[in-house]
Protein backbone atom coordinates (compact mmCIF):
# COMPACT_ATOMS: atom_id res chain seq x y z
CA UNK A 1 0.00 0.00 0.00
CA UNK A 2 1.59 3.16 -0.77
CA UNK A 3 0.34 5.25 2.25
CA UNK A 4 2.17 3.13 4.15
CA UNK A 5 5.52 4.39 1.85
CA UNK A 6 4.40 7.92 2.23
CA UNK A 7 3.74 7.82 6.15
CA UNK A 8 7.05 6.06 6.92
CA UNK A 9 7.59 5.79 10.41
CA UNK A 10 10.43 8.58 10.81
CA UNK A 11 8.11 10.59 9.38
CA UNK A 12 4.81 9.87 12.20
CA UNK A 13 8.35 10.32 14.91
CA UNK A 14 9.13 13.77 13.76
CA UNK A 15 5.66 14.69 13.86
CA UNK A 16 4.55 13.13 17.47
CA UNK A 17 8.33 14.54 18.90
CA UNK A 18 9.30 17.41 16.53
CA UNK A 19 12.97 18.85 17.17
CA UNK A 20 13.83 22.29 17.43
CA UNK A 21 9.94 23.59 17.78
CA UNK A 22 9.11 26.49 19.14
CA UNK A 23 10.89 30.25 18.77
CA UNK A 24 13.76 31.19 19.63
CA UNK A 25 16.17 34.48 19.89
CA UNK A 26 18.76 35.34 18.57
CA UNK A 27 17.89 35.17 15.26
CA UNK A 28 18.60 36.93 12.18
CA UNK A 29 15.54 36.57 9.74
CA UNK A 30 11.80 35.32 10.28
CA UNK A 31 9.01 34.29 7.29
CA UNK A 32 5.79 33.56 7.63
CA UNK A 33 4.19 30.87 4.82
CA UNK A 34 0.75 29.97 4.34
CA UNK A 35 -0.43 27.17 2.56
CA UNK A 36 -4.00 28.88 1.20
CA UNK A 37 -5.74 25.66 -0.03
CA UNK A 38 -5.77 24.09 3.86
CA UNK A 39 -4.44 27.51 5.78
CA UNK A 40 -1.45 25.27 7.23
CA UNK A 41 0.92 28.38 8.28
CA UNK A 42 4.73 28.22 9.70
CA UNK A 43 6.64 30.87 11.42
CA UNK A 44 10.25 29.85 11.07
CA UNK A 45 13.85 31.88 12.01
CA UNK A 46 17.18 31.09 11.40
CA UNK A 47 20.15 32.51 13.23
CA UNK A 48 23.76 32.39 11.16
CA UNK A 49 26.75 33.05 12.08
CA UNK A 50 28.58 34.08 8.96
CA UNK A 51 27.99 31.29 6.51
CA UNK A 52 26.75 29.09 9.35
CA UNK A 53 23.55 28.10 10.08
CA UNK A 54 23.34 28.02 13.81
CA UNK A 55 19.52 28.41 14.81
CA UNK A 56 16.42 26.77 12.87
CA UNK A 57 13.42 27.46 15.34
CA UNK A 58 9.85 27.80 14.02
CA UNK A 59 6.18 27.51 15.08
CA UNK A 60 3.70 25.65 12.80
CA UNK A 61 0.21 24.29 12.00
CA UNK A 62 -0.24 21.97 10.15
CA UNK A 63 -0.45 18.13 9.21
CA UNK A 64 1.89 15.08 9.96
CA UNK A 65 3.90 15.73 6.80
CA UNK A 66 4.22 19.39 6.55
CA UNK A 67 5.28 19.20 10.34
CA UNK A 68 8.13 16.51 10.01
CA UNK A 69 9.13 18.09 6.71
CA UNK A 70 10.11 21.13 8.76
CA UNK A 71 11.80 19.35 11.79
CA UNK A 72 13.54 17.10 9.69
CA UNK A 73 14.41 20.39 7.64
CA UNK A 74 16.08 21.91 11.35
CA UNK A 75 18.49 18.30 11.61
CA UNK A 76 19.67 18.82 7.80
CA UNK A 77 20.54 22.58 7.90
CA UNK A 78 21.72 23.49 11.68
CA UNK A 79 25.69 23.27 11.75
CA UNK A 80 26.00 23.76 7.82
CA UNK A 81 26.86 26.58 5.75
CA UNK A 82 23.99 28.46 3.69
CA UNK A 83 25.57 26.80 0.58
CA UNK A 84 25.39 23.28 1.92
CA UNK A 85 21.41 23.92 3.04
CA UNK A 86 20.56 25.18 -0.20
CA UNK A 87 21.90 22.19 -2.54
CA UNK A 88 20.35 19.94 0.18
CA UNK A 89 17.00 21.90 -0.19
CA UNK A 90 17.53 21.48 -3.73
CA UNK A 91 18.05 17.38 -3.70
CA UNK A 92 14.70 17.62 -1.67
CA UNK A 93 12.80 19.87 -3.61
CA UNK A 94 13.64 17.72 -6.48
CA UNK A 95 12.91 14.34 -5.11
CA UNK A 96 8.74 15.42 -3.42
CA UNK A 97 8.56 16.79 -7.33
CA UNK A 98 9.72 13.69 -9.03
CA UNK A 99 5.97 11.72 -8.87
CA UNK A 100 7.89 8.90 -7.81
CA UNK A 101 10.92 8.95 -10.08
CA UNK A 102 13.89 9.97 -7.87
CA UNK A 103 16.26 7.71 -6.37
CA UNK A 104 17.39 9.76 -3.45
CA UNK A 105 20.88 10.13 -1.89
CA UNK A 106 20.58 9.32 1.66
CA UNK A 107 24.26 10.75 2.03
CA UNK A 108 22.79 14.17 1.04
CA UNK A 109 19.23 13.90 2.30
CA UNK A 110 19.36 11.37 5.40
CA UNK A 111 16.36 11.32 7.15
CA UNK A 112 14.03 13.21 4.46
CA UNK A 113 14.91 10.59 2.02
CA UNK A 114 11.54 9.25 4.07
CA UNK A 115 9.71 11.87 1.91
CA UNK A 116 10.14 10.09 -1.76
CA UNK A 117 6.86 8.45 -0.74
CA UNK A 118 5.18 12.11 -0.93
CA UNK A 119 6.33 12.77 -4.62
CA UNK A 120 3.59 10.00 -5.73
CA UNK A 121 0.98 12.39 -4.33
CA UNK A 122 1.07 15.50 -5.84
CA UNK A 123 -1.41 17.49 -3.53
CA UNK A 124 0.80 16.83 -0.64
CA UNK A 125 3.95 18.22 -2.10
CA UNK A 126 3.07 21.53 -0.99
CA UNK A 127 2.85 20.05 2.34
CA UNK A 128 6.08 18.80 2.40
CA UNK A 129 7.35 22.06 1.07
CA UNK A 130 5.95 24.30 3.67
CA UNK A 131 8.78 24.75 5.65
CA UNK A 132 11.49 24.53 3.39
CA UNK A 133 9.46 27.77 1.18
CA UNK A 134 10.13 29.47 4.81
CA UNK A 135 13.92 28.76 5.80
CA UNK A 136 14.63 29.83 2.18
CA UNK A 137 12.56 32.98 1.99
CA UNK A 138 14.44 33.97 5.48
CA UNK A 139 17.83 32.77 4.21
CA UNK A 140 17.16 35.68 1.82
CA UNK A 141 16.00 38.19 4.15
CA UNK A 142 19.08 37.95 6.39
CA UNK A 143 21.27 38.10 3.48
CA UNK A 144 19.29 41.20 2.04
CA UNK A 145 19.77 42.56 6.08
CA UNK A 146 23.26 41.57 5.85
CA UNK A 147 23.71 43.80 2.42
CA UNK A 148 21.79 46.74 3.43
CA UNK A 149 24.09 46.82 6.92
CA UNK A 150 27.38 46.84 4.62
CA UNK A 151 26.08 49.05 2.44
CA UNK A 152 25.15 51.31 5.63
CA UNK A 153 28.34 51.20 6.93
CA UNK A 154 29.83 51.72 3.46
CA UNK A 155 27.79 54.73 3.21
CA UNK A 156 29.07 55.70 7.15
CA UNK B 1 -36.94 22.51 4.76
CA UNK B 2 -37.93 20.30 7.16
CA UNK B 3 -41.18 20.35 5.71
CA UNK B 4 -40.37 18.06 2.43
CA UNK B 5 -38.73 15.34 4.64
CA UNK B 6 -42.05 13.39 4.33
CA UNK B 7 -41.60 12.77 1.00
CA UNK B 8 -41.30 8.75 0.54
CA UNK B 9 -37.17 7.79 0.88
CA UNK B 10 -35.74 6.39 -2.43
CA UNK B 11 -35.82 2.77 -2.48
CA UNK B 12 -32.69 0.39 -2.82
CA UNK B 13 -34.05 -0.29 -6.23
CA UNK B 14 -34.35 3.22 -7.04
CA UNK B 15 -31.32 3.85 -5.49
CA UNK B 16 -29.20 1.38 -7.80
CA UNK B 17 -31.13 2.40 -11.04
CA UNK B 18 -29.32 5.79 -10.54
CA UNK B 19 -26.42 5.16 -9.52
CA UNK B 20 -26.04 3.28 -12.93
CA UNK B 21 -26.38 6.71 -14.80
CA UNK B 22 -23.66 7.96 -13.49
CA UNK B 23 -20.28 6.26 -14.78
CA UNK B 24 -17.77 7.35 -12.72
CA UNK B 25 -19.43 5.70 -9.44
CA UNK B 26 -18.82 2.17 -10.44
CA UNK B 27 -14.96 3.29 -10.91
CA UNK B 28 -12.24 2.37 -8.71
CA UNK B 29 -9.39 3.90 -7.16
CA UNK B 30 -6.29 3.32 -5.13
CA UNK B 31 -5.41 0.28 -5.19
CA UNK B 32 -9.02 -1.31 -7.01
CA UNK B 33 -10.74 0.17 -4.08
CA UNK B 34 -14.30 0.84 -5.21
CA UNK B 35 -15.01 5.12 -5.48
CA UNK B 36 -16.82 6.26 -2.55
CA UNK B 37 -17.48 9.69 -3.75
CA UNK B 38 -18.17 12.06 -0.90
CA UNK B 39 -17.13 15.14 -2.30
CA UNK B 40 -20.51 16.75 -3.82
CA UNK B 41 -20.21 19.49 -2.25
CA UNK B 42 -17.44 20.97 -4.04
CA UNK B 43 -18.35 19.40 -7.45
CA UNK B 44 -21.13 16.68 -8.31
CA UNK B 45 -20.85 13.50 -10.57
CA UNK B 46 -23.06 14.16 -14.13
CA UNK B 47 -25.51 11.25 -15.22
CA UNK B 48 -25.72 9.79 -18.69
CA UNK B 49 -28.73 11.93 -19.68
CA UNK B 50 -26.53 15.69 -18.82
CA UNK B 51 -23.73 14.09 -21.34
CA UNK B 52 -25.94 12.84 -23.43
CA UNK B 53 -28.06 16.52 -23.96
CA UNK B 54 -24.39 18.18 -24.50
CA UNK B 55 -22.97 15.85 -26.68
CA UNK B 56 -26.21 15.73 -28.70
CA UNK B 57 -26.13 19.59 -28.90
CA UNK B 58 -23.30 19.74 -29.88
CA UNK B 59 -23.62 17.17 -32.64
CA UNK B 60 -26.55 18.38 -34.24
CA UNK B 61 -27.29 22.15 -33.30
CA UNK B 62 -23.98 23.91 -32.21
CA UNK B 63 -24.37 27.76 -33.33
CA UNK B 64 -23.69 30.65 -31.47
CA UNK B 65 -26.64 31.94 -29.99
CA UNK B 66 -28.95 34.91 -30.37
CA UNK B 67 -26.75 35.46 -33.43
CA UNK B 68 -27.02 34.38 -37.34
CA UNK B 69 -30.59 33.80 -39.11
CA UNK B 70 -29.72 29.99 -40.22
CA UNK B 71 -31.20 26.81 -39.10
CA UNK B 72 -28.53 26.03 -36.50
CA UNK B 73 -28.34 29.01 -35.25
CA UNK B 74 -32.27 29.03 -34.27
CA UNK B 75 -32.36 25.39 -32.93
CA UNK B 76 -28.88 26.52 -30.84
CA UNK B 77 -31.10 29.72 -29.27
CA UNK B 78 -33.85 27.69 -28.93
CA UNK B 79 -32.26 24.78 -26.86
CA UNK B 80 -30.07 27.40 -24.40
CA UNK B 81 -33.89 29.16 -24.03
CA UNK B 82 -35.41 26.13 -23.09
CA UNK B 83 -32.84 25.39 -20.97
CA UNK B 84 -33.32 28.80 -19.62
CA UNK B 85 -36.83 28.29 -19.04
CA UNK B 86 -36.78 24.52 -17.27
CA UNK B 87 -34.31 26.24 -14.73
CA UNK B 88 -36.00 29.33 -14.04
CA UNK B 89 -39.79 26.87 -13.25
CA UNK B 90 -37.10 24.55 -11.25
CA UNK B 91 -36.40 27.58 -8.86
CA UNK B 92 -39.87 28.96 -9.05
CA UNK B 93 -38.75 31.68 -11.63
CA UNK B 94 -39.82 33.46 -14.91
CA UNK B 95 -37.27 32.59 -17.67
CA UNK B 96 -36.27 36.34 -17.88
CA UNK B 97 -34.97 36.70 -14.14
CA UNK B 98 -32.30 34.19 -15.21
CA UNK B 99 -29.13 35.17 -16.10
CA UNK B 100 -26.69 32.30 -17.37
CA UNK B 101 -23.12 33.06 -15.37
CA UNK B 102 -19.94 30.94 -15.13
CA UNK B 103 -20.75 29.99 -12.02
CA UNK B 104 -22.14 31.27 -8.75
CA UNK B 105 -19.03 32.90 -8.22
CA UNK B 106 -19.67 35.24 -10.90
CA UNK B 107 -23.28 36.36 -10.53
CA UNK B 108 -22.29 37.37 -6.98
CA UNK B 109 -19.34 39.26 -8.50
CA UNK B 110 -22.28 40.36 -11.24
CA UNK B 111 -24.02 42.05 -8.59
CA UNK B 112 -21.67 43.33 -6.65
CA UNK B 113 -20.08 44.81 -10.02
CA UNK B 114 -23.55 45.65 -11.23
CA UNK B 115 -24.06 47.96 -8.03
CA UNK B 116 -21.22 49.45 -7.55
CA UNK B 117 -21.76 50.10 -11.61
CA UNK B 118 -24.32 52.14 -10.61
CA UNK B 119 -22.37 55.21 -9.39
CA UNK B 120 -22.57 57.53 -12.39
CA UNK B 121 -25.01 55.49 -13.74
CA UNK B 122 -27.81 57.72 -13.48
CA UNK B 123 -31.26 56.98 -14.06
CA UNK B 124 -32.99 53.94 -12.72
CA UNK B 125 -29.65 52.96 -11.01
CA UNK B 126 -29.70 56.10 -8.91
CA UNK B 127 -31.75 53.34 -6.37
CA UNK B 128 -28.45 51.13 -5.95
CA UNK B 129 -25.22 53.81 -5.39
CA UNK B 130 -23.57 52.99 -2.04
CA UNK B 131 -21.53 55.85 -0.17
CA UNK B 132 -19.54 55.67 2.81
CA UNK B 133 -21.41 54.88 5.63
CA UNK B 134 -23.86 52.18 3.76
CA UNK B 135 -23.31 48.70 5.24
CA UNK B 136 -23.34 45.40 3.56
CA UNK B 137 -23.89 42.65 5.97
CA UNK B 138 -22.65 39.06 5.33
CA UNK B 139 -22.48 36.29 7.91
CA UNK B 140 -19.52 34.50 9.35
CA UNK B 141 -20.09 30.95 7.63
CA UNK B 142 -20.04 32.43 3.97
CA UNK B 143 -17.73 30.90 1.50
CA UNK B 144 -15.09 33.24 0.29
CA UNK B 145 -17.75 33.61 -2.85
CA UNK B 146 -20.01 35.16 -0.54
CA UNK B 147 -17.23 37.13 0.80
CA UNK B 148 -15.06 38.45 -0.87
CA UNK B 149 -16.96 40.24 -3.49
CA UNK B 150 -18.87 42.16 -1.27
CA UNK B 151 -14.94 43.06 0.88
CA UNK B 152 -14.23 43.91 -2.78
CA UNK B 153 -17.15 46.43 -3.48
CA UNK B 154 -16.84 47.94 0.49
CA UNK B 155 -13.34 49.16 -1.07
CA UNK B 156 -14.36 50.58 -3.80
CA UNK B 157 -17.48 52.14 -2.90
CA UNK B 158 -16.10 53.37 1.27
CA UNK B 159 -19.45 50.68 2.55
CA UNK B 160 -18.70 48.89 5.37
CA UNK B 161 -18.76 45.15 6.01
CA UNK B 162 -20.28 43.53 8.92
CA UNK B 163 -21.49 40.31 9.65
CA UNK B 164 -23.90 37.88 11.56
CA UNK B 165 -21.75 35.82 14.00
CA UNK B 166 -21.81 32.02 14.15
CA UNK B 167 -22.74 30.52 17.82
CA UNK B 168 -20.58 27.59 19.57
CA UNK B 169 -23.44 24.51 17.81
CA UNK B 170 -22.98 25.95 14.61
CA UNK B 171 -26.11 27.86 14.07
CA UNK B 172 -26.29 32.17 12.97
CA UNK B 173 -26.52 34.16 16.03
CA UNK B 174 -29.00 36.32 15.13
CA UNK B 175 -28.12 38.68 18.11
CA UNK B 176 -25.20 39.34 16.94
CA UNK B 177 -25.94 42.43 14.60
CA UNK B 178 -28.46 44.54 14.04
CA UNK B 179 -29.28 46.18 10.84
CA UNK B 180 -29.44 49.71 10.11
CA UNK B 181 -31.02 52.27 7.97
CA UNK B 182 -27.62 52.38 6.34
CA UNK B 183 -28.09 48.77 5.19
CA UNK B 184 -27.85 48.39 1.26
CA UNK B 185 -27.17 44.67 1.33
CA UNK B 186 -27.85 41.68 3.40
CA UNK B 187 -25.88 38.54 1.69
CA UNK B 188 -26.36 34.92 3.21
CA UNK B 189 -25.93 31.03 2.59
CA UNK B 190 -29.00 28.48 2.39
CA UNK B 191 -26.92 26.14 3.78
CA UNK B 192 -23.51 25.89 4.82
CA UNK B 193 -20.88 24.62 2.68
CA UNK B 194 -19.29 23.42 5.81
CA UNK B 195 -21.82 22.63 8.68
CA UNK B 196 -25.18 22.27 6.16
CA UNK B 197 -26.69 24.90 8.53
CA UNK B 198 -29.68 26.18 7.15
CA UNK B 199 -29.79 29.62 8.72
CA UNK B 200 -33.45 30.79 9.11
CA UNK B 201 -34.13 32.24 5.29
CA UNK B 202 -37.39 34.32 6.09
CA UNK B 203 -36.20 35.91 9.32
CA UNK B 204 -32.87 37.14 7.52
CA UNK B 205 -35.71 38.46 4.50
CA UNK B 206 -38.19 39.95 6.99
CA UNK B 207 -34.86 41.84 8.67
CA UNK B 208 -33.52 43.66 5.59
CA UNK B 209 -36.61 44.14 4.16
CA UNK B 210 -37.53 46.29 7.14
CA UNK B 211 -34.24 48.40 6.59
CA UNK B 212 -34.76 48.69 2.71
CA UNK B 213 -31.76 46.35 1.89
CA UNK B 214 -31.24 43.79 -1.14
CA UNK B 215 -31.41 40.35 -0.31
CA UNK B 216 -28.72 37.91 -1.95
CA UNK B 217 -29.01 34.00 -1.07
CA UNK B 218 -26.19 31.65 -2.15
CA UNK B 219 -27.98 28.82 -2.87
CA UNK B 220 -25.06 26.88 -4.30
CA UNK B 221 -25.39 24.01 -1.58
CA UNK B 222 -29.39 23.81 -1.69
CA UNK B 223 -30.57 23.91 -5.06
CA UNK B 224 -28.66 20.97 -5.90
CA UNK B 225 -30.47 19.00 -2.28
CA UNK B 226 -33.66 20.46 -1.63
CA UNK B 227 -36.69 21.65 -3.26
CA UNK B 228 -35.93 25.70 -4.06
CA UNK B 229 -38.54 28.25 -4.65
CA UNK B 230 -36.76 31.85 -5.14
CA UNK B 231 -39.85 33.60 -5.03
CA UNK B 232 -41.78 32.38 -2.28
CA UNK B 233 -38.13 32.58 -0.07
CA UNK B 234 -39.20 36.35 -1.20
CA UNK B 235 -35.12 37.26 -2.36
CA UNK B 236 -33.87 39.98 -4.26
CA UNK B 237 -30.79 37.84 -5.66
CA UNK B 238 -29.96 34.04 -5.66
CA UNK B 239 -27.39 32.09 -7.28
CA UNK B 240 -25.89 28.61 -7.85
CA UNK B 241 -23.97 26.52 -9.79
CA UNK B 242 -24.34 23.74 -12.68
CA UNK B 243 -21.50 21.51 -11.57
CA UNK B 244 -22.90 21.44 -7.86
CA UNK B 245 -26.50 20.01 -9.03
CA UNK B 246 -25.28 17.10 -11.41
CA UNK B 247 -24.35 19.35 -14.49
CA UNK B 248 -21.56 20.95 -16.05
CA UNK B 249 -19.21 22.98 -14.77
CA UNK B 250 -18.55 26.63 -16.74
CA UNK B 251 -22.33 27.41 -16.18
CA UNK B 252 -23.90 29.29 -13.14
CA UNK B 253 -27.16 31.08 -12.55
CA UNK B 254 -28.11 34.26 -11.14
CA UNK B 255 -31.76 34.90 -10.40
CA UNK B 256 -32.54 38.73 -9.65
CA UNK B 257 -36.08 39.88 -9.53
CA UNK B 258 -37.40 41.38 -12.57
CA UNK B 259 -37.86 45.44 -11.62
CA UNK B 260 -33.90 44.96 -10.12
CA UNK B 261 -32.30 43.74 -13.06
CA UNK B 262 -34.05 46.05 -15.16
CA UNK B 263 -32.54 48.64 -13.19
CA UNK B 264 -29.56 47.67 -12.50
CA UNK B 265 -26.42 48.72 -15.12
CA UNK B 266 -24.37 46.22 -16.47
CA UNK B 267 -21.12 44.29 -15.43
CA UNK B 268 -19.40 42.70 -18.54
CA UNK B 269 -20.46 44.16 -21.20
CA UNK B 270 -19.73 43.57 -25.19
CA UNK B 271 -21.40 41.90 -27.61
CA UNK B 272 -25.17 40.66 -26.95
CA UNK B 273 -25.89 42.49 -23.75
CA UNK B 274 -26.75 45.73 -25.90
CA UNK B 275 -29.29 47.35 -27.45
CA UNK B 276 -27.99 50.54 -29.77
CA UNK B 277 -24.56 50.90 -30.41
CA UNK B 278 -22.49 54.20 -31.57
CA UNK B 279 -19.05 55.46 -31.88
CA UNK B 280 -20.18 58.03 -29.01
CA UNK B 281 -21.64 55.40 -26.41
CA UNK B 282 -24.13 52.50 -26.27
CA UNK B 283 -27.20 51.49 -24.84
CA UNK B 284 -28.22 48.31 -23.14
CA UNK B 285 -30.61 45.38 -23.94
CA UNK B 286 -33.10 44.54 -21.07
CA UNK B 287 -32.57 41.65 -18.94
CA UNK B 288 -31.31 38.58 -18.86
CA UNK B 289 -29.05 39.63 -22.31
CA UNK B 290 -28.02 42.55 -20.74
CA UNK B 291 -25.96 40.64 -17.79
CA UNK B 292 -24.90 37.91 -20.95
CA UNK B 293 -22.13 39.57 -22.73
CA UNK B 294 -20.83 37.60 -25.42
CA UNK B 295 -21.29 34.14 -26.92
CA UNK B 296 -22.46 32.50 -23.53
CA UNK B 297 -21.69 28.87 -22.56
CA UNK B 298 -24.49 26.87 -24.47
CA UNK B 299 -23.65 23.18 -24.49
CA UNK B 300 -23.18 23.96 -20.48
CA UNK B 301 -26.61 25.45 -20.22
CA UNK B 302 -28.29 22.69 -22.67
CA UNK B 303 -26.54 20.05 -19.99
CA UNK B 304 -27.86 22.05 -16.92
CA UNK B 305 -31.21 22.10 -18.27
CA UNK B 306 -31.00 18.36 -18.74
CA UNK B 307 -29.78 17.82 -15.11
CA UNK B 308 -32.86 20.51 -13.66
CA UNK B 309 -34.88 17.26 -15.66
CA UNK B 310 -33.30 14.67 -13.87
CA UNK B 311 -33.32 15.94 -10.17
CA UNK B 312 -37.05 16.90 -11.12
CA UNK B 313 -38.20 13.28 -12.50
CA UNK B 314 -36.63 12.09 -9.29
CA UNK B 315 -38.50 14.91 -6.81
CA UNK B 316 -36.21 16.95 -5.07
CA UNK B 317 -38.42 16.09 -1.86
CA UNK B 318 -37.22 12.52 -2.55
CA UNK B 319 -33.95 13.94 -3.18
CA UNK B 320 -34.38 16.10 0.47
CA UNK B 321 -35.46 12.91 2.33
CA UNK B 322 -32.94 10.62 0.77
CA UNK B 323 -30.26 13.08 1.99
CA UNK B 324 -31.65 14.11 5.52
CA UNK B 325 -31.55 10.18 6.21
CA UNK B 326 -27.55 10.09 5.22
CA UNK B 327 -26.65 12.88 7.01
CA UNK B 328 -28.66 11.39 10.33
CA UNK B 329 -26.75 8.48 10.16
CA UNK B 330 -23.31 10.31 9.28
CA UNK B 331 -24.11 12.94 12.67
CA UNK B 332 -25.13 9.50 14.82
CA UNK B 333 -22.27 7.20 13.54
CA UNK B 334 -19.48 10.00 13.95
CA UNK B 335 -20.97 11.30 17.29
CA UNK B 336 -20.54 7.59 18.84
CA UNK B 337 -16.38 7.62 17.49
CA UNK B 338 -14.21 8.91 20.23
CA UNK B 339 -11.93 11.51 19.94
CA UNK B 340 -14.14 13.10 16.59
CA UNK B 341 -16.21 16.88 16.77
CA UNK B 342 -18.42 17.94 14.35
CA UNK B 343 -17.79 21.37 13.15
CA UNK B 344 -21.73 22.88 13.21
CA UNK B 345 -24.87 21.35 14.52
CA UNK B 346 -25.22 17.64 15.70
CA UNK B 347 -28.47 17.07 14.66
CA UNK B 348 -29.96 16.99 11.43
CA UNK B 349 -32.62 19.53 11.48
CA UNK B 350 -32.59 22.55 9.58
CA UNK B 351 -29.47 21.30 8.17
CA UNK B 352 -28.39 19.55 4.97
CA UNK B 353 -25.81 17.36 3.94
CA UNK B 354 -22.30 18.77 4.34
CA UNK B 355 -20.69 17.21 7.49
CA UNK B 356 -17.25 18.16 8.68
CA UNK B 357 -15.65 17.18 11.30
CA UNK B 358 -12.11 16.82 13.22
CA UNK B 359 -10.56 13.69 14.29
CA UNK B 360 -8.50 14.68 18.00
CA UNK B 361 -4.64 14.63 17.16
CA UNK B 362 -5.29 13.57 13.48
CA UNK B 363 -4.57 16.85 11.42
CA UNK B 364 -7.64 17.27 8.52
CA UNK B 365 -5.37 16.37 5.74
CA UNK B 366 -4.12 13.24 7.50
CA UNK B 367 -7.63 11.67 7.49
CA UNK B 368 -8.18 12.73 4.38
CA UNK B 369 -5.43 10.59 3.14
CA UNK B 370 -6.12 7.52 4.86
CA UNK B 371 -9.83 7.82 3.83
CA UNK B 372 -8.17 8.41 0.48
CA UNK B 373 -6.16 5.47 0.23
CA UNK B 374 -9.86 3.39 1.27
CA UNK B 375 -11.03 4.93 -1.95
CA UNK B 376 -13.46 7.48 0.30
CA UNK B 377 -13.19 11.05 -1.58
CA UNK B 378 -13.53 13.18 0.85
CA UNK B 379 -12.17 17.28 1.22
CA UNK B 380 -9.75 18.00 3.74
CA UNK B 381 -9.19 22.28 3.49
CA UNK B 382 -11.05 25.38 5.04
CA UNK B 383 -13.67 24.55 2.42
CA UNK B 384 -12.65 28.45 0.70
CA UNK B 385 -14.68 28.66 4.57
CA UNK B 386 -11.80 30.14 6.01
CA UNK B 387 -12.80 33.20 8.67
CA UNK B 388 -15.46 30.18 10.12
CA UNK B 389 -12.48 27.70 10.43
CA UNK B 390 -10.88 30.47 12.44
CA UNK B 391 -14.13 31.36 14.41
CA UNK B 392 -13.85 27.34 15.40
CA UNK B 393 -10.31 27.85 16.25
CA UNK B 394 -8.87 25.11 13.50
CA UNK B 395 -7.17 25.45 10.51
CA UNK B 396 -8.99 22.38 8.06
CA UNK B 397 -11.59 20.41 8.69
CA UNK B 398 -12.71 17.01 6.97
CA UNK B 399 -15.86 17.25 5.17
CA UNK B 400 -18.20 14.36 3.69
CA UNK B 401 -20.65 15.63 1.68
CA UNK B 402 -23.50 13.70 -0.08
CA UNK B 403 -25.88 13.97 -3.21
CA UNK B 404 -28.93 11.94 -4.14
CA UNK B 405 -26.57 9.12 -5.51
CA UNK B 406 -24.81 8.39 -1.76
CA UNK B 407 -26.31 5.20 -0.13
CA UNK B 408 -26.32 4.28 3.36
CA UNK B 409 -23.50 1.62 2.72
CA UNK B 410 -21.00 4.65 1.42
CA UNK B 411 -21.57 6.05 4.91
CA UNK B 412 -20.83 3.14 6.94
CA UNK B 413 -17.72 2.68 4.48
CA UNK B 414 -16.99 6.33 5.59
CA UNK B 415 -17.67 5.55 9.41
CA UNK B 416 -15.41 2.87 9.40
CA UNK B 417 -12.69 4.61 7.43
CA UNK B 418 -12.42 7.30 10.77
CA UNK B 419 -11.95 4.25 12.85
CA UNK B 420 -9.10 3.27 10.57
CA UNK B 421 -7.47 6.48 10.67
CA UNK B 422 -7.59 6.67 14.88
CA UNK B 423 -6.11 2.96 13.90
CA UNK B 424 -3.52 4.18 11.45
CA UNK B 425 -2.28 7.50 13.54
CA UNK B 426 -2.63 5.44 17.28
CA UNK B 427 -4.90 7.95 18.33
CA UNK B 428 -4.87 6.44 22.10
CA UNK B 429 -8.80 4.85 22.80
Amino acid sequence: MKLEQMYQEIILDHYRNPHRQGLREPFDAESYQINPTCGDEVTLRVALEGDRVTDVSYDAIGCSISQAATSVLTDLVVGRTVAESTSTMDAFVTMVQSRGQAEPDEDVLEDAVAFAGVSQYPSRVKCALLGWMAFKDAVGRADAARSDNGAQRAEA
Amino acid sequence: MTGQLTADQLTAGELEKIRADFPILSRTVRDSRPLVYLDSGATSQRPRQVLDAERSFLEQHNAAVHRGAHQLAEEATDAYESARARIAAFVGVQPDEVVFTKNATEGINLVAYALSNSTGAGGAAQRFVLAPGDEIVVTEMEHHANLVPWQELCRRTGATLRWYQVTDGGRLDLDSLELSERTKVVAFTHQSNVMGTVPPVAELVRRAREVGALTVLDACQSVPHTPVDFAALDVDFGVFSGHKMLGPSGVGVLYGRRELLEALPPFLTGGSMIEIVKMEGSTYAPPPQRFEAGVPMTSQAVGLGAAVDYLAAVGMDRVAAHEHALTEQALTGLSEIDGVRIIGPTDAEDRGGAVSFMVADVHAHDTGQVLDDLGIAVRASHHCAWPLHRRFGIAASVRASFAVYNTPAEVDALLAGVHEVRRFFRVPA
